[in-house]
């Protein structure tokens, strides 16, 4: 990617000069987004009244997790400089995995979840070496891998349990604690709340601490922002860019997971569409599409404003037709909120 | 791959594989399947084999079209044919699917066609090349102008509107009628048809069907939004079912019901999580298409007498579950 080198704005010398607290926030990457979710929040409370109690905004949180956890990984890999669109279907491919693997060899289901997370592994892996070995952009050797994931989820089903969607689980050895982990729903104060807020949060917070606090933080900024010289400098930059595809996997697995545990079955033609959800957040959360910027943060941001929206729209009870229309004015609406902050922000420096 | 790496997933497999045989489970999965296998029935298939192409709208994986391959598989092997599958939600890249169907020239067509506009073109080249076409599922009100000799389905609309009348019958309030795929004809039908059979309101809401978690939130918010909302009608199984789900976690007192079936859907009419079901038999529009086109290349016979032959729509809900039940199980209702 060679538009990358005039990526990183606002960087270079000006890092060494002191900043006030107030520029520094004004610079990070998921500024912009963060007001944009501040005015649609705002906006969906005052016009939807339903919007303004607890279980709704617990029902928002819980889809924007939904988009949220994959969108990390897809935001790491996006400021390492690739796309992943074999990130939605993957994800299904991982709860087709793990519910067959346990109802056709009637298994405790976590032996179903351990097997589905080494093909989930598997498939990042193959991502990341067909890049790395082929040289072919990431949109090209992710679609591939999307068009047959797809083939995959649907051939492999019917072949194995006779029908294009898998048999319950429930009664299965296991599944209770299984459903514990990754789909149990829980009481704060009144209001149910969903386990996958917390992994969310969880995820987000390791991401962000090794992007802003490790070495290999530095070194997806780095093989994003200029692979060349990345290499130059000692960067072992394949394995970064295979542990990213495999990152994105792991987190696709973990969305998988929470979707077989809450519906004890999977349709196998699910999925498709979804990959663009996670790029669109990590986009709207401030990660640049040539790679080199970006932040964990930002992208939970861009999910919540997605999610937020979708809901939000249907607790106004905006009339049903309309809803992708709103849904994309809102969109560019956050997106041209999202890029004035951050000029603001660059030329108040 | 380094060594060390290539030791370690050795180590992994293997652990996984120690790990499956301690874990088996003492419960569930195949193991306790039953044989469903429903037999083929006697061969009615004098003659040479028939060669069959069969060409739908349906989307990748679903599960009512499931439904209607295993009763066209059944009619194939009683009759002495074989035929080929394909399809595609696009009507334009069905069309496309049809015409390559028919440079095939087998021995007869069998159709779905819910955007005759876009297939008419392709399916009459099949009538002009003198194969006979069979319409199912989708096409009711014009399968005599795409050329289709028979016909067999529900008619959308009137399904429609007797589930309105029903929910009428019912007492109930305001109703909301889930689409999965915005823009459908066949699906906007059925709305259609539950709101002029109902004549209370009903509204539309337009879900996105291939992410059944948004589903399920989006239905969450709606009935959080109109606490007003009596009935949920969704129009396939697996939304119902997440429907369900959605009622469950709003607090809401709505009722649902739905449209088409599948094996999960009949333990919750059993358990009454769902209240009743619109079925319009997807097995039977899939035997008998295939049954009638081999019985009119042999025998020249038709059915339906140049009308349409409906196959629903018929109720499913408490009353007549048992009955059901043992059929949906092995994937025929």
């Amino acid at each position: 990617m060679t538009a990358t080198l005039t990526a990183p704005p606002a960087r270079g010398d000006e890092r060494l000069a002191r900043q006030s607290a107030f520029s520094r926030l004004a610079g990070r990457p998921e500024i912009g987004a963060l007001v944009g979710a501040v005015v649609i929040f705002i906006l969906f409370f005052v016009v939807a009244p339903p919007f303004r109690e607890a279980p709704s905004i617990a029902t928002v949180l819980y889809q924007s997790s939904l988009y949220g956890i994959p969108a990390v990984g897809v935001a790491l890999l996006m400021i390492g400089g690739e796309f992943d669109l074999s990130a939605g279907v993957a994800v299904i491919s991982s709860s087709l995995v793990a519910s067959m693997t346990a109802y056709q060899l009637s298994v405790n289901v976590w032996v179903g979840v351990l097997v589905s997370l080494v093909v989930a592994l598997a498939i990042g892996l193959l991502n990341g070496y067909l890049l790395v070995r082929t040289k072919l952009p990431s949109f090209l050797v992710t679609l591939a891998t999307f068009f047959m994931l797809t083939g995959l989820n649907l051939a492999l089903t019917k072949l194995i349990s006779g029908g294009v969607a898998t048999k319950d689980i429930s009664d299965i050895d296991g599944f209770a604690s299984a459903q514990a982990i990754f789909a149990q729903s829980f009481d704060v104060g009144g209001v149910s709340l969903r386990i996958t807020l917390l992994w969310w949060i969880v995820f987000v917070a390791i991401a962000t601490w090794v992007l802003l606090k490790t070495h290999l933080g530095n070194w997806i900024f780095a093989v994003g922002g200029a692979d060349a010289s990345a290499r130059a400098v000692g960067v072992p930059v394949k394995k970064v860019k295979i542990g990213l595809f495999m990152t994105v996997s792991f987190l696709c697995w973990f969305t998988g997971m929470h979707i077989l545990f809450s519906f004890n079955t999977v349709q196998s033609g699910q999925g498709p569409g979804n990959e663009f959800l996670y790029i669109i957040a990590a986009v709207v959360g401030g990660c640049l599409l040539t790679g080199g910027y970006g932040s964990a943060v930002g992208a939970a941001i861009g999910a919540f404003i997605f999610g937020m929206t979708e809901q939000g729209i249907v607790l106004a009870g905006w009339e049903a037709d309309w809803f992708k229309f709103f849904l994309g004015a809102m969109l560019l609406g956050a997106t041209l909120l999202n890029v004035y902050v951050r000029r603001r922000a660059e030329t108040r420096k | 791959m380094s060594r060390r790496v290539r030791r370690s997933l050795a180590l992994v497999t293997a652990a996984c594989l120690a790990f499956a045989g301690a874990a088996c489970s003492s419960q569930g999965g195949a193991q306790e399947e039953a044989d469903t296998n429903s037999g083929g029935g006697t061969n009615s298939g004098a003659g040479p084999q028939l060669k069959m192409a069969m060409v739908t709208h349906a989307p990748a994986g679903d599960t009512f079209f499931d439904i209607i391959r295993k009763g066209a598989d059944a009619a194939a092997a009683a009759n002495n044919v074989e035929y080929t599958y394909s399809n595609d939600g696009d009507p334009t890249r069905q069309a496309v699917l049809i015409e390559n169907a028919v440079n095939a020239k087998p021995d007869a067509l069998l159709v779905s066609v819910p955007a005759p506009e876009a297939v008419k073109g392709a399916v009459q080249k099949a009538v002009a090349a003198g194969i006979p076409v069979v319409g199912f599922n989708a096409g009711r009100e014009t399968f005599k102008d795409w050329g289709a000799m028979m016909y067999f389905g529900q008619d959308e609309t009137i399904a429609g509107r007797a589930a309105g009348e029903r929910l009428k019958g019912e007492g109930a309030g305001k109703v909301l009628c889930v689409i999965q795929a915005q823009g459908q004809s066949q699906l906007e039908a059925r709305c259609n048809g539950v709101r002029e059979g109902f004549g209370g309101q009903v509204e539309n809401i337009n879900v996105t069907g291939t992410d059944l978690t948004s589903v399920r939130s989006t239905l969450e918010s709606k009935l959080r939004q109109d606490p007003a909302i009596t009935h949920v009608m969704t129009l396939g199984a697996p939304f119902a079912l997440t429907a369900a789900q959605a009622k469950q976690t709003a607090g809401s007192k709505a009722t649902i019901v739905t449209f088409d079936t599948n094996a999960e859907l009949v333990g919750k009419i059993e358990s009454g999580e769902i209240a009743w079901a619109v079925d319009q038999q997807p097995y039977l529009q899939g035997y008998m298409s295939v049954t009638a086109a081999a019985f009119y290349l042999r025998n020249g016979n038709t059915l339906g007498g140049g009308q349409e032959v409906l196959t629903g729509p018929s109720f499913i809900d408490k009353s007549n579950i048992a009955n059901v039940s043992k059929y949906a199980k092995a994937g025929t209702r």
